[in-house]
Order: C-alpha cells, then structure tokens, then sequence
C-alpha cells in the first residue's frame, strides 16, 4: 500500500475491506518512519506497543465483519504537549523529561475509540513556545520539503509527520499559530478549532485562555472527519463548550456560491512576501470564480495583535510553568540544600532560553507597578482585536488571508533574535486572541518549491463554513 | 534601556529562576528590545474599553442567544467527583523523590 496521499478514508476502507489489516497498516507506518524519520526528526516517542495492541483490536473486530468505528485502524502521530497514560510525554521539555502521565489527553481518548492507532509522540517547541521548532530540548525538525528549512512552530513535529507520511494525520496545538503556521510551511491542512470546541483536558498548558487543540490532515475532508470525533463538550474541561457538533462532511460539501468572503488589507501589506501575497491573490481571484462575494474588510488593530499576544500569552506561561518545581513530577535538580535553591536550580537547569524568556518577561508584566501599563493594557487591546472581529463578521462570512508572511526560512535564520521570530505568527495570533476558528490550506508553491498557506478565518463556533470554503478551493486544484 | 540589571535580578526570583551572569546580560537585552515593541500599545486610547482576560468575558454565556455559547468554570457539583482519585503509588510515580505516602524534598526549616 501507497503512503503517500492516504486519506482517512482510503486507510478505513482498506482496513474494512481487508486489503491490508490495521496491524500491517501500523506496520508500514513504522518502516516508513524508521527510514525518513532519521533525516526530519519528527518523532520523540513511539508508542509501537499500544499501536500494536489497538491494532490488533481492530482488526479482531474486523474479522468478525463488525461495523468498524470511523477512524479504525487509521495511524496518527500526537503532539508532544497531550498526555498519553503510560507514554512518556514531554512537551518538547527537559523538566518533563522522563515524565509518564497517569491518564489520557481527552482528544486522544476521543480518537482512539473511534479506532485511531496512535503512532507515538510528535517533538514541539519547548511547551509549545516557538515558530519553528528550534526551541525543542530534544532536537530540531526539519522541513521534508527542504530539509534545510524549518517546518515551523510550534506543531513542527505533527506537520512534518503528515508532509513525510509517517501518519496519515495528527494532532497539534495553536496558541499564536502553532498549527496553522507550520501546516502552511510543510503543504499539509491545518485547523484550529474555535476557542471551547474541542476538550483541552490533558493538555499541557501554555497559555490557558488562548490554547487549542486540532487536526493536521492530508485534505480539508480530514480535517472535517477528526474535527466530528474531537469536538464536543467535555466535563473534565470547564472552558469546553456546550454547543451542539453539526455533521461537519455534510456542510462542507455545501455549495459557496454566494458566500461573503473578506479580504483585510491588514494581511497584505508591508513584510508580505510578494510570492505569497500572489499566490493568495490568485485563490482569492479562485474563490470569486466560484460565485463567492469577495467584500473588502478592515482589521484596523491588526499591528498590535503581536505586542498584545506577547504580554498575554506569557504572563499566562509564567502562571502555569510555575508548577514545575521538581517536587511532584519531572526534572529536579540535585545540588539545591534547601527547598527554594532546588526550586531555582530545578528551573534554571530543566527549562530552555526561550521559556525562561517568555516566564521572565510575563512575570514582569504582572508584577507590581507594570501590571496597569502591560497585562491590563494588552487585555483591553485584545477587546479591541475581538471588535475589529465582530465589526467585519456582520458584512462577511468568513475572512481570507496568508498563512504566514513568508515561506519557511532556514534552520538558523532566526533563532538569535526574538522579536523576528514573533513577527512570523503576525497574520495567526489575531484568531487565537478573538477565540476564532482559522484553517490554513496549501494555495501553491515559492519558485523555490515551498509550500505557501492560505488561511481561512471564520465565526466562532462556525469551523463548518470555514471548511465548506476550503473544500471547494481544494477541488480547484484537482 | 527601562530595565535595569537589578530588576532582572529582582524579576528572577519572583518566578523563581537564578540565570546564570551570561543568561541574565542576553535577558537584560532580550527584554528591553521586546518591551520597546510593545510599547506601540501606547498608541491606543483604551481609556474606555473593557478588559478581555477571557473569550467568555466578551461573548454571551447564554445558549438562547446567537454568537454561541462559551462555558465558565461553574458546574453543578459532583460529590464523588467527576472521576476517581489516583491510587496512591500513581500518583506518587513521577515524584523525583517520595516514600510510600509522601513528597519528600529539601529541609524547608533550618534549626
């Protein structure tokens, strides 16, 4: 069997079917990693035992002609920040370097009774902090479309993997871009889901009011697919919504015809690659041909989306990295006498520079003296991003824009400047701080054959029209 | 430069953190490049705005109304819990150092 391009439901069928059993499926999988793995980097942790075992359950279940579960036998890869009980999960962190957690990440449990074979674990940037999954403890990943680049950040691993076929999908997590950025940077799909839709129970937080977790898929139909097993109210997360999962296959194959599509000149101005702002000129120019209504839109706080995502994300992140202090679980420090010197060391040694750079500066905005003029400042500058949301929504029905402002860059090319680095999730951050959903799909290639993203912006709780949208602009590229 | 060698210093140890003399120059200049930038806030009248620490602070709690519902953090409670305790050797399993009921770590009372 073809790795290459295998959807969800050409791995289903062939399982239903019995062309190749779950067990040789998850087999071929593991080949295919062994092989291309070695060179990209995707992968920190196989989980080849419980693979084998779900494995193995479905095709006993096959065997005997029952009707299978939607994603049986399916192979996935799961980012490195969701707990896997019995999986060493480490969130791309030393301090949880030999951490084991006792329970399940509720989006994994969720795919995995409805049939997915977990593969094993997807490296990230240290606790999901980066845009190119440089700031990994454990190693970088490389692009497998250019293996001089990055795949980007902070789901680099869960990108690549789907790029590299070594699972036919996975799941990341989005703060400030960390699906969509990199899924435009490897070709593959990305959807961050509306802020409540699906269940972050197991989740190692990052930044608890902007942190999501979602699908990296081959097509926008797996997206859809995932999207119908994961989302959905989850007791054990109080932020998950109770609002009902519409049949998202079933709306996505709805016509666009007459939809209201925005463009905001906000996403196409000065830092814009003239490559990408080309290519997405084009899919908007596709889109229109489609019977879409193209309505221009204004975003006008967009400039201050990343001034304002920084202070909030990391006075967030130095609230919830405080629980690493080498008592109960993770990395300690053996030369601390007393209890706050092992506290100290245990940080200072366990977490990477840019971690200690986001706790640092979110523990300064937060402090006496600077909470007023940085965190509450950037809190009321998030209301004015969420507004600008809310004024274009009442003209248009989704909002189309680039994915990132450039191709991937080279392994490197950032790492010693912060502030550069930040600037690359400048088009992402706005959905995440507005609690909008946003998909990125591949709208073309760079002269240098790099993959460039187009990203689709849509009302809370509406991931269905922003998958209808990109269904219909994948079909043009058949 | 608005930060100064000592509020590194004084930063650090609120979010327990030493860095060693070389982590805390590169901090020193980190920050104040980054606190330049987000100084364009300034730019922004929110004399009048609202806060927005949660997405449920700004969009409707209500089901019956449109534009959704997000959920907050109360619930009916649950008296045996909406799942069981860990066992205690589980729990204990990750601890870098613990005996068969507790925690251990470093003396915290010097006599």
């Amino acid at each position: 069997m073809e790795l290459a391009s295998l959807t969800i439901d050409a791995a289903r069928s062939a399982v239903e079917s019995g062309r190749i059993t779950a067990t040789a499926l998850a087999e071929r999988h593991f080949e295919k990693i062994a092989n291309a793995d070695p060179q990209i980097g995707a992968y920190l942790t196989l989980s080849k035992e419980r693979a084998l075992h779900k494995a193995a359950a479905i095709d006993a279940l096959a065997v005997k002609g029952e009707k299978l579960p939607p994603l049986a036998g399916v192979p996935i890869g799961i980012k490195d920040v969701m707990a896997t009980a019995g999986v060493r999960t480490t969130a791309g962190s030393k301090v949880l370097g030999d951490y084991v957690p006792p329970y399940d990440c509720t989006a994994v449990a969720r795919l995995e009774a409805a049939g997915a074979v977990v593969l094993g674990k997807l490296n990230c940037d240290e606790f999901a902090m980066g845009s190119s999954n440089e700031n990994s403890a454990w190693k970088p990943v490389r692009n497998p479309r250019d293996l001089s680049r990055v795949p980007g950040g902070s789901s680099g691993g869960s990108a690549a993997a789907v790029a590299a076929d070594m699972a036919v999908f996975t799941l990341g997590s989005d703060t400030g871009g960390s699906i969509r950025q990199p899924a435009a940077f490897c070709g593959v799909v990305g959807l961050m889901p509306t802020y409540g839709r699906v269940s972050r129970y197991g989740l190692i937080a990052f930044a608890s009011s902007l942190d999501r977790i979602g699908p990296l898929t081959k097509t926008v139909k797996d997206a859809a697919t995932v999207m119908q097993v994961i989302a959905g109210r989850d007791a054990m997360d109080s932020t998950s919504a109770e609002v009902p999962v519409p049949d998202y296959i079933a709306d996505m194959t709805k016509p666009v015809r007459g939809l209201r599509l925005g463009v905001a000149e906000e996403y196409f101005g000065e830092g814009l690659d003239a490559e990408i702002k080309q290519a997405v000129e084009a899919a908007v120019q596709k889109l229109a041909a489609l019977g879409c209504e193209i309505v221009p839109v204004s975003l006008p706080h967009t400039k201050y989306a990343i001034p304002t995502y920084y202070l909030i994300a990391t006075a967030e992140a130095s609230s919830n990295l405080a629980r690493y202090d080498g008592v109960r679980y993770g990395y300690r420090a053996r030369d601390g006498k007393t209890l706050s010197e092992m506290y100290r060391r245990t940080r200072d040694q366990g977490f990477g520079a840019e971690v200690k750079r986001r706790i640092m500066l979110g523990t300064y905005a937060l402090s006496a003296g600077y909470y007023d003029a940085y965190y509450l400042k950037a809190q009321k500058a998030r209301t004015l991003l969420a507004q600008d949301f809310e004024e274009a929504f009442k003209k248009v029905d989704a909002i189309v824009t680039p994915t990132s402002p450039t191709a991937a860059f080279k392994l490197g090319e950032k790492v010693d400047d912060p502030l550069a680095m930040y600037l690359a999730d400048i088009y992402t951050v706005t959905a995440d701080l507005a609690g909008i959903p946003g998909i990125s799909i591949p709208c073309g290639e760079t002269k240098e054959k790099l993959p460039i993203g187009l990203q689709i912006l849509g009302k809370h709780f509406d991931e269905a029209t922003i998958l209808r949208v990109a269904h219909a602009f994948e079909q043009t590229a058949h | 430069m608005r930060i100064t060698d000592k509020d590194v210093a004084y930063v650090a140890e609120l979010a327990n953190l030493e860095l060693s003399e070389q982590e805390r120059t590169r901090m020193l200049q980190d920050l104040n490049s980054i606190l330049d930038y987000v100084d364009r806030l300034n730019e922004l009248d929110t004399s009048s705005v609202l806060p927005m620490a949660q997405v449920s602070d700004r969009y409707s709690l209500d089901p019956s109304e449109k534009g959704g519902r997000f959920a907050h953090a109360s619930r009916e409670d649950v008296v045996e819990g909406l799942r069981k305790s860990l066992p205690h050797t589980i729990a204990l399993q990750n601890a870098p150092d613990a005996d068969d009921k507790f925690f251990r770590v470093p003396k915290v009372i010097e006599r």
